[in-house]
């Protein structure tokens, strides 16, 4: 469990990013930090590994606070994903994933022997171990991004906006991915994006931020859906419009849902179980 | 025509490639305090190039002293240290010079190599748990390197150059036999003198080129090849770089 209480960050330009922001992050759950650029999401992210240091108030992971704890330490037990993928440009795939667990001393053999297994949990083709990264496709890089994010088998996973530079279908197929690996690995997942189909889509937990860190609304994405906190949050998600404000239309007594832009979205069928 | 032809005769004489003051005495001599200067600034300025390009601080102090230093008169300079220093240590005062001459394009070498590195790279090796000597050593080093070697190039050339003037001190080198040249007025000796320090500062040029291109890691340099976006890095780097120092 992951708990922010009263954490400020203030910049040394005198930015407030982030202001008197609490939060509970469960564990074994994706929480999902969703909001446009300014609202201090990264800044929030980047708290829990100390890569920002909170100006005031208290950051626990489980009980211990991180100021408590030396910052190489803390980040070698926290996995973490960002965009571009941020791999080595020097080293092979192998390496790259092989980086953390080869910093706290496991031998060579041992430690690629495991990178090759995360190629597999991550589905890329073992052949690739040897290449470079600029050698792969963004997708590719993406996946040993997350794969090297696995290597020590943390308990935390932070991602990044860890899709945002892949073109849509491989997004959607990263994000497959990750819904596939969530389910296996059951880590603590906090996720940073600005697409509230992708927050939504991953959230257990989706936390909607305005400006300075301030919760617009968290919940679950039916929870926000169904009752939107404010006029901020109905816009930031579309409630009001697009592909997320359906209405129903009869048509030869058969009903239609048709959404905002006028297109036909689907028929309305009886639940079934699900 | 005739002077070149002279020249070569002067050079394979074999006379001249004996004795004490021969043409294997002068090349030693030469690259004697060729690499004496090359060590000393390297020692100085590798470590601080290092740290600026590292920590980003000290950049402005950096490019100052670079340019500063590359307006200095070489020649009036080592006449001033010797004089003041004095003529029982002009060994160590003309070292000295030398180093002031290589160590900008060493420095400049040295942190632009950690500048042009992709911001992103270095956050992503921090945020994964590496402390502030694994980046230097394991992420900012070997990406930096070809800038580095290319400042090191640039610095051997020059001094090699000019160690010639090491001779207007009574020390020796190829320079010697150029001044001995001018005064005796054997040109021979003179332009057969000169060909070898142009000679020596060809094979410096083409053994470091070697070194640059495989000094380039081979994750960027397969990179290259598919993607022509990559930072700038190499050559064309330390040109842009040179023109803003």
């Amino acid at each position: 469990m992951i708990e922010f209480r009263s954490v400020s960050k203030r910049f040394d330009d005198g930015t407030l990013a982030v202001d008197d922001f609490s939060l509970v992050m469960p564990s074994r759950q994706t929480t999902v930090l969703v909001g446009s650029s300014g609202s201090g999401k990264t800044t929030l992210l980047r708290m829990i590994n100390r890569m920002v240091d909170a100006t005031s108030g208290e950051l626990e992971i489980d009980g211990e606070n991180v100021s408590t704890i030396e910052p190489v330490q803390l980040r070698r037990r926290i996995g973490y994903v960002m965009q571009n993928s941020g791999l080595l440009p020097h080293r092979r795939v192998i390496d790259n994933i092989a980086t953390v667990p080869r910093l706290n001393g496991v031998p060579k053999k041992q430690a690629h022997e495991r990178a090759l297994e995360l190629m597999d949990t991550v589905g890329l083709d073992r052949d690739m171990a040897e290449r470079y990264p600029s050698q792969l496709s963004g997708g590719q890089q993406q996946r040993v991004g997350v794969a090297r994010g696995l290597a020590v088998d943390p308990n935390i996973l932070l991602m990044d906006e860890p899709f945002g530079a892949v073109d849509p279908i491989v997004r959607a197929d990263l994000q497959q991915e990750l819904l596939r690996l969530q389910r296996e690995l059951d880590k603590t997942v906090v996720f940073v994006t600005h697409d509230i189909d992708e927050a939504f889509l991953l959230g257990d937990q989706v936390v909607i931020l305005e400006k300075g860190g301030r919760i617009a609304q968290k919940g679950t994405p039916a929870e926000i859906l169904a009752h939107p906190a404010s006029d901020f949050v109905a816009s930031f998600i579309g409630a009001d419009r697009g592909k997320r404000a359906l209405s129903i239309q009869t048509i030869d007594g058969a009903q239609v849902l048709v959404d905002g832009d006028g297109n036909l979205a689907g028929r309305l069928v009886e639940a079934g179980p699900a | 025509m005739n002077l070149f032809v002279d020249a070569w005769l002067w050079l394979v004489d074999p006379v001249n490639w004996q004795g004490s003051g021969s043409i294997p005495v002068r090349i030693g001599e030469h690259l004697f305090y060729t690499g004496l200067a090359m060590l000393g600034a390297a020692l100085v300025a590798i470590p601080l190039g290092w740290l600026i390009g590292h920590t980003g601080r000290g950049r402005e102090l950096a490019v100052g002293i670079s340019g500063a230093a590359r307006a200095l008169p070489t020649f009036g300079l080592l006449f001033l240290f010797v004089m003041l220093i004095g003529v029982t240590l002009r060994g160590p005062s003309t070292v000295f010079v030398l180093m002031l001459l290589a160590i900008p394009p060493i420095l400049a070498g040295a942190y632009a190599g950690l500048e042009v590195i992709d911001r992103r790279t270095i956050d992503a090796a921090r945020s994964m748990g590496m402390t502030e000597w694994q980046i230097l050593w394991k992420v900012e080093v070997p990406l930096g390197l070809p800038l580095l070697i290319g400042g090191l190039r640039s610095a051997t050339l020059q001094v090699v150059a000019t160690v010639t003037l090491a001779a207007y001190v009574n020390l020796g080198g190829l320079g010697y036999d150029i001044v001995q040249g001018i005064q005796l007025r054997s040109y021979d000796q003179m332009l057969g003198a000169a060909i070898l320090v142009i000679l020596l500062a060809l094979l410096f040029d083409a053994l470091f080129a070697v070194l640059e291109r495989y000094a380039v890691p081979r994750g960027v340099r397969a990179g290259r090849d598919t993607d022509v976006r990559t930072t700038p890095t190499g050559r064309r780097a330390t040109a842009e770089l040179t023109a803003t120092t």
